[in-house]
């Protein structure tokens, strides 16, 4: 699932190393982990911070175990299956940690319609954050959906232009709530994404994005 | 647009404040560099030994070191002495159950470690499902040479030895940050560490872990 020479749209520092600390919200982590099983630029990025937090461990003030701790290890050990497990890579479309939150590949994705042909489904995570894929029938515009708070959009099939560039299978899109921009789906083929809020989500109906910009929804 | 590069660790006014310390950690001199080394042991040999041999006395040497450092960083991270035992227990049997999969070449035994210990203590004190990257390629065809492991190695003392030389006050938010004290928008404050060169490293030993793969 390797498409690092690719991708022009990366995560921001900030994100992979809230990644590497564990203290994301499990969607934003969904995210991260599903962008980085596709870039070998931001893999790097985060083993750098990873290399952070083990000098933070390795300085840190340490603690006494208990005096059995070593041979109570032993025994969960002899205990566990140590049998090495095969590599956990996908050949399809969606990454393993995503195909993790469908249940498999493109096919097993429960869509729900939500009219002019764009679909969704709510991936089931904590509830700090929401991860969700949208489905966008090429040529159409992605549906606004009220957020708050940062907004990141992960290309998994298709493209999206908007007024600013062209974010295509693999690119991230890191969204503030003041940005204005009318992504669009590529004419050549259905555009999937996922796409994860800090904000609960808001949107219900479809309303067609002038309509919403005149009534100031 | 509001994306950022992965590369953006440049000058930038809202990190400056740091990075006018980061720069100073190129001129590393020799002397300080032996420092840093007796407190950075290489244990490759020990995970490859319980790797290939099941050698437990290699095991109890890396328990002795690194068990207690796990358990710190467990309380730290808010964890009280019973579950952080229990979880220092189980990140241990993990590093042994594996150790096939660690690469010199790609992070340090305490880099992997950490990772081992920040999955568990999301597990058990966030009570979180951690979604992770696809594994990479891993057997006999993609053993990393023993250059690039050392290379490695040099990289992560460097990282080490400029954190420890960072004003305290940034030490501290860097420490807050592995330690969960921190949102990842006050994070955004303090991403001009002091990377360095191991990015670019890392980055290489992966193009020839995918490269052996073919
Ligand atoms: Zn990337």
């Amino acid at each position: 699932m390797n498409m690092t020479d690719t991708i022009k749209h990366h995560l921001t520092p900030e994100i992979l190393m809230a990644y590497s600390a564990g203290t994301l919200p499990e969607a934003f982590s969904l995210i991260v982990a599903t962008h980085v099983s596709m870039c070998d630029v931001c893999r790097a990025e985060l083993d750098s911070y990873d290399a952070v937090g083990g000098v933070v461990m390795e300085d840190a003030v340490t603690a006494d175990v208990s005096s059995d701790a070593l041979s109570s290890t032993m025994k969960l050990i002899a205990a566990s299956d140590t049998a090495p497990k095969a590599p956990r890579r996908s050949t399809g479309t969606l990454p393993s940690p995503l195909q993790d939150y469908v249940g498999g590949d493109l096919s097993a994705i429960k869509w729900k319609p939500l009219g002019m042909g764009v679909k969704q489904v709510i991936l089931s995570t904590s509830k700090a954050a929401t991860a969700r894929l949208l489905y966008i029938p090429a040529g159409a515009a992605v549906p606004d959906h009220g957020h708050q708070g940062t907004e990141m959009t992960l290309v998994l099939q298709g493209a999206f232009v908007d007024e600013e560039d062209r974010f295509a299978r693999g690119d991230v899109e890191v969204a503030n709530e003041d940005m204005e921009h009318t992504p669009i789906a590529d004419m050549g083929e259905d555009c999937i994404c996922l796409a994860v809020t800090d904000a609960p989500l808001k949107f219900n109906a479809l309303i067609p994005r002038i309509a919403q910009r005149f009534l100031r929804i | 647009m509001a994306h950022v590069g992965v590369s953006e660790f440049g000058p930038c006014t809202k990190y400056s404040v740091l990075h006018s310390h980061l720069d100073l950690t190129t001129s590393t001199t020799g002397q300080d560099k032996t420092e840093v080394n007796k407190t950075n042991k290489d244990w490759t040999a020990q995970i490859y030994a319980i790797r290939d041999a099941q050698d437990q006395a290699a095991f109890a040497e890396l328990f002795a070191h690194f068990a207690p450092r796990v358990k710190g960083f467990l309380i730290k991270s808010g964890a009280d002495a019973s579950l952080a035992e229990e979880c220092t227990q189980e990140v241990m049997a993990t590093l042994w159950r594996k150790a096939h999969m660690f690469d010199p070449s790609r992070a340090s035994a305490s880099t992997w470690i950490f990772t081992i210990a920040r999955n568990r203590k999301i597990d058990a004190l966030r009570k979180q499902r951690r979604p992770e990257p696809e594994d990479l390629p891993w057997g006999p065809e993609a053993e990393p040479d023993q250059a690039e492991a050392i290379g490695l190695k040099q990289e992560t003392e460097q990282l080490a030895f400029a954190i420890k030389e960072l004003p305290e006050k940034q030490r501290i938010l860097i420490e807050q940050a592995y330690f969960g004290d921190l949102s990842h928008s006050e994070i955004a404050e303090i991403t001009g560490l002091p990377l360095g060169t191991i990015k670019s490293r890392i980055r290489l030993a992966l193009e020839r872990l995918r490269h052996a793969m073919k």
